[in-house]
């Protein structure tokens, strides 16, 4: 919402300073935004007087100006024709910026004579659109600075124009009276009300208007009136610099007027042109289908439902919303049809919304208009019509009648201070509530406080403590310690499962992974790789197709992370992310997710020869130490089959069971490399936190150690086996050999080729026997060695190496 | 005993004289071994009257003990000297690179979220979570924003996809972390105290805005919560951050979903062209509060007449950018190596209120 100070000034009688104004504005929730100090653009430009002018001997228009300045005598080339001897001119002086050609002013020839400098018209300096000729000043002395003359003489030139940002529930802030109101309350001046002077018609109105008897609950209240034998044409100079000033293109007296009570008053109007008006007007429904070229030059096809406004011909107006370009005026307009009518701002709202439109009526109806301003705008926007383009008014026409909005609250004063913590005695909450033109009244606990017909917002008590601790202002609240839940150390307060997503986060960091947070949106063809990219996930808006899906994994955020990396010439690296993941478009359809990705060499070149491509047991590794972190059990399965993104032998699903998958790594799929742009191999990890049982027991307890005094013993074995069988089969078939004593088995070697058979393996373990309360003899140790051969046989077919 | 002198001055010598081990060896064995010079001498002490051999006994054992030391001490000596010799050689140029170790770093929008969490919950705030796919009713109408608020317009929402004939209203990515609020209410009732920090979403992209970006939600209630504590409790938080004490200056405005609604600025210098929070007397907007409006309560199915409260949201990424000077908000999200290593922060720098954060 843009004004001018002058503006404001026509309703708040105030000596305050600029400074204060804005301050006062943006403390009251009405946010400045921008001050426009017009006057800088201006401040380099002097007065002159031209002493002399004389015809440019080599072209027709051009004259040879000596013109008087602050720094002598120059001479300029003017083509204006009024360049004369004796004017007082605005002078653009080498290196001064015009705003209105965009353009630094050099010294230049024109047509081989030399020009020092250039004497501005109104539109050069922005100041209108006049450009017949050189600004000509009635006054002024030579040096004089010219912002100084236009703030002396015109000072609506260069008015600052104020910006300030509306919340939605301030409907009386969409007028300038509403904002002098506001800053009159806070006492930063006094507001000058005008009441509308009820100007009697001389005659009936030829057009009539009714309301359809569906359409009343929408559109309560319409009023209009013919002016006949008005003469349109441009609106005066203060009114033009008004709607300029704040980024209005002004079009002609009447639909100047209508602008400027949308803006100084919140009372949108429309103006009919009468004689394009066929019959009368009635307010209705449309049916569906009914299309109207508007104001903007563009059609529109109202949805049924919509309100509108229309004549024997069709469709004239899309209520409150825009009018219809046929019956529009012009400036050949001799009579014109008022309306000032109160339309529902929920009805605006979905049918501004439906056709897309974003007009000044809009926005106001929609956040609400004084429904008891209806007539008395029409009265104050026919004397201006009177007073700029004169004409004969008819009587008013009415339908229906305004919204009843009478309604009141109670307020207990003592609510102020308990709900925001302010002391504000009774009294002031009175005034206060009074001068934004609330009443007041109750001797008792509780005031009965009525609220004003523009003031739709406020809807109860807290409403009301919102407006007395507003104008009292908020700078005056006092900060209150609010009391601990308990007295002394503060309890813990993360879930398990929020505790579970720190402690992988940090360890994954701790394994040399750098955290990313990518956008949780990606490209279907992405999102498809992944498992995902169905309509279920989709956007219905989204800002590219990049991001048109809710992302089914993290790996394809990490992937492209990766490519754009790569892109830029780093190609080893480790990124994880932690996050939810969607698996559909219903609330609750995410589950959380920790995905790590290696992508390239362990590192750089280096002297040690420790670089070598990422394999899939560093992802193991890391994986397990996640999910170590969060609590998985340390014994699980190592299962195959996971999705095909994943290297279909180059991956494992750590799992409790076939079911319960807790993690996944391995290296990912080539194809989804190559369709990424990333130049692989690259391994990753996905673990699934929420998979990983809760603990059982909520104990501290660790339970006893055991740390036999008796010395371990180690054996090592190499079986043959199949290559298909799983070392960890092995591995868990030698471990069941003898419960109580194997404490640990391990794989320290598996060998493919030389003497071995095609298909073959061998596997080397080492057995780690632990004594519990006697040393082993030799034939024990011979009786486990003979078992775990047996077991590993049974389990895998495979048998000692020879 | 004069030979005796003699011998000790020969052996001494020679042992002195030894280049390395297997010489010293050499001269154990002829001098001390079985038939060595010295044992064959103390051998001769059987043939000797008892009175020589009080005089000549002790004198050999000393040339024995004496010998032996040596040997011993020039052993040791020798073996000194063998390792200096070695060492020397195992020279490195240790300037060399060290071998190479991957360095993690945490985002510092968790790092930050996990800042914010450690000094609320020691104000008792526990940490609440929602879905991101929300309903029409959570993001808004709950939060009293009816479907023709011109509230919803500004907050540029995606929506989701409805397949052909599935009517209801579609659902939204949640435009704010406020939806928790009514979830939190809903499911645990009043008092309580929670911070709900997340990812929101709205349809935006420029040089300051991206499509994603990260909330906190704050949410007290209580009998006689007021926007003084309010005040406080931001105030309290904003200089436990910033590790400055930080003032606040709360502004009206309005939001629907509280009543009275406040904007609230943190005291700051611009001075140089950085942002000095807690110092200089300008102002940065910071975020948005006010006390519940009685309708959310409702909506969260807590009676406004017996419980009333403050509620705020702040952008994550926004005072995680004043903290820690990070200029571009679009980089977060850009997965940049050198940035992710430049504001990562380390793994064990876990932010709690007695480290600091």
């Amino acid at each position: 919402m843009k004004f001018t100070l002058s503006w404001l000034k026509d309703h708040l009688d105030t000596e305050a300073s600029l400074d204060d104004i804005l301050d006062t504005l943006t403390d009251l929730g009405l946010e400045v935004e921008e001050v426009e100090d017009r006057a800088a653009r201006l401040k380099d430009f002097t007065l002159a007087k031209v002493k002399s002018a004389e015809q440019h001997p080599d072209a027709d228009r051009l004259r040879v100006c000596q013109v008087e300045t602050d720094e002598g005598v120059q001479q300029i080339i003017c083509g204006a024709p009024n360049a004369r001897e004796g004017i007082t001119v605005v002078l653009a002086k080498p290196g001064t910026y015009v705003p209105g050609i965009d353009t630094t002013i050099g010294v230049g020839k024109i047509r081989g004579i030399e020009s020092y400098g250039m004497m501005a018209s109104e539109r050069e300096l922005e100041l209108s659109e006049e450009h017949d000729g050189i600004i000509e000043l009635p006054s002024g002395e030579v040096g004089d600075r010219f912002v100084d003359w236009l703030a002396e003489h015109d000072p609506a030139k260069v008015d600052p124009v104020i910006d300030i940002a509306i919340t939605p529930n301030r409907q009386d802030a969409l007028g300038i009276h509403g904002i002098a109101r506001d800053l009159a309350a806070r006492g930063i001046g006094t507001l000058k009300t005008v009441e509308p002077k009820v100007i009697a018609g001389s005659f009936k109105s030829p057009i009539n208007v009714t309301i359809d008897a569906d359409t009343l609950d929408t559109a309560p209240h319409f009023t209009g009136r013919l002016i006949k034998g008005v003469k349109n044409g441009p609106s005066p100079d203060w009114l033009q610099d008004r709607l300029r000033a704040i980024g209005l293109r002004p079009i002609s007296a009447l639909v100047d007027i209508t602008n400027f009570f949308t803006f100084d008053q919140n009372r949108p109007l429309h103006v009919f042109d009468a004689d394009k008006v066929a019959g009368d007007l009635r307010v209705h429904r449309a049916k569906g289908g009914e299309e109207i070229l508007a104001l903007d030059e563009k059609t529109y096809t109202l949805g049924a439902g919509h309100m509108a406004i229309s004549d024997d011909n069709g469709v004239e107006s899309i209520a409150g919303v825009m009018g219809g370009a046929a019956s529009g005026c012009t400036e050949e307009t001799v009579n014109v049809f008022l309306e000032s009518a109160w339309w529902d701002p929920i009805q605006i709202a979905y049918t501004g919304r439906d056709l897309k439109i974003h007009s000044d009526a809009r926005y106001r109806f929609e956040r609400g208009v004084d429904p008891d301003y209806t007539l008395p705008g029409l009265h104050a926007a026919t004397q201006m019509v009177l007073d700029l383009c004169g004409g004969e008014p008819s009587e008013v026409v009415e339908a229906g009648a305004p919204m009843q909005t009478a309604r009141s609250y109670p307020l207990d004063p003592a609510r102020v201070g308990s709900l925001v913590g302010m002391e504000i005695a009774r009294d002031e909450q009175v005034c206060i509530l009074t001068a934004l033109g609330f009443s007041a009244s109750g001797s008792g606990d509780t005031l009965e406080v009525w609220v004003p017909s523009w003031r739709r917002d406020v809807q109860g008590e807290a409403d009301l403590v919102e407006e007395v601790a507003r104008v009292a202002s908020l700078t005056k609240l006092e900060p209150k310690p609010m009391p601990r839940l308990r007295d002394g150390v503060a309890a813990p307060v993360l879930t398990p499962m929020q505790l579970r997503e720190r402690a992988a986060r940090r360890t994954a960091a701790a394994l040399g992974y750098n955290e990313c947070v990518t956008y949780s949106f990606i490209d279907r063809a992405a999102a498809e790789l992944f498992g995902g990219g169905s309509d279920d996930v989709m956007l219905e808006n989204p800002i590219s197709s990049e991001m048109s899906h809710m992302r089914p994994a993290l790996l394809p955020g990490l992937l492209q992370a990766a490519a754009r990396n790569q892109a830029r010439g780093m190609m080893d690296m480790a990124l994880f992310e932690v996050g939810a993941a969607f698996h559909g478009g219903e609330p609750g359809e995410q589950h959380l997710l920790v995905s790590g990705l290696l992508v390239g060499q362990t590192g750089p070149r280096d002297p040690h020869g420790a670089r070598r491509a990422v394999d899939v047991f560093d992802v193991k590794a890391d994986a397990e130490a996640v999910l170590a972190t969060i609590g998985a059990p340390a014994k699980a399965q190592i299962l195959r089959g996971a999705r095909e993104w994943w290297h279909p032998g180059r991956h494992g699903m750590i799992c409790l069971g076939p079911k319960k998958v807790l993690g996944i790594f391995g290296e990912v799929h080539p194809k989804v490399l190559a369709t990424m742009d990333v130049k692989g191999p690259a391994m990753a990890f996905t673990i699934f936190p929420e998979e990983v049982p809760m603990p059982r027991s909520s104990s501290t307890s660790r339970g006893a150690v055991t740390m036999p005094d008796l010395q371990a013993v180690e054996r090592d074995f190499a079986f043959v086996v199949d290559a298909e069988v799983a070392a960890l089969d092995l591995v868990n078939a030698a471990a069941g050999a003898d419960k109580a004593l194997i404490e640990e088995v391990r794989v320290f070697d598996e060998f493919i080729g030389g003497s071995l058979g095609e298909g073959q393996k061998s596997l080397a373990i080492t057995v780690r026997l632990q004594p519990r309360d006697k040393t082993l003899t030799e034939d024990e140790i011979e009786a486990v060695a003979g078992k775990i051969v047996e077991k590993v046989g049974k389990a895998t077919g495979g048998s000692l190496r020879g | 005993m004069d030979s005796l002198d003699n011998l000790r001055g020969a052996w001494l010598e020679r042992i002195g004289g030894a280049s390395d081990e297997a010489a010293l060896e050499d001269i154990r064995v002829s001098a001390l071994g079985k038939k060595g010079e010295i044992s064959l001498k103390m051998r001769e002490l059987g043939k000797m009257t008892p009175e020589e051999r009080q005089v000549a006994g002790p004198a050999l054992n000393a040339l024995k003990d004496e010998v032996n030391s040596a040997i011993i001490a020039k052993k040791a000596g020798l073996a000194d000297a063998a390792l200096d010799e070695r060492l020397k050689a195992e020279w490195l140029d240790v300037t060399l690179p060290a071998r190479h170790r991957r360095q993690g770093s945490i985002h510092p929008v968790s790092q930050v979220t996990e800042e914010v969490t450690a000094i609320f919950a020691d104000m008792g705030f526990s940490v609440a979570e929602g879905p991101q796919i929300e309903t029409d009713f959570y993001n808004f109408d709950a939060l009293n924003i009816p479907g023709h608020h011109p509230a919803r317009a500004e907050m540029d929402t995606f929506y989701t996809h409805r397949r052909e004939g599935d009517n209801r209203p579609p659902h939204v990515l949640r435009t704010h972390t406020s939806p928790v609020q009514i979830r939190h209410m809903e499911a645990h009732g009043a008092p309580c105290r929670i911070i709900a920090p997340g990812r929101v979403y709205r349809a935006d992209y420029d040089q300051t805005h991206t499509p994603m970006f990260h909330q906190v939600e704050g949410l007290a209630l209580d009998r006689d919560i007021s926007m003084a504590n309010l005040k406080w409790v931001l105030e309290e938080f904003y200089s436990a951050f910033f590790g400055t004490k930080v003032k606040t200056r709360f502004r009206a405005s309005h939001f629907p979903f509280v009543e009275p609604g406040a904007e609230v600025d943190i005291q700051c210098s611009f001075e140089g062209g950085t942002v000095k929070v807690g110092d200089g007397n300008d102002w940065l907007e910071i975020l948005g509060s006010g006390m519940v409006h009685p309708k959310v309560l409702e909506a969260g199915k807590i009676d406004p007449n017996e419980f009333q409260g403050f509620a705020f949201g702040m952008g994550i990424d926004r005072i995680a950018m004043l903290k820690y000077g990070i200029p571009d908000l679009r980089d977060f999200f850009a997965s940049d190596l050198r940035w992710l290593r430049h504001y990562g922060f380390a793994s064990l720098q876990m932010p709690s209120v007695h480290a600091g954060v």
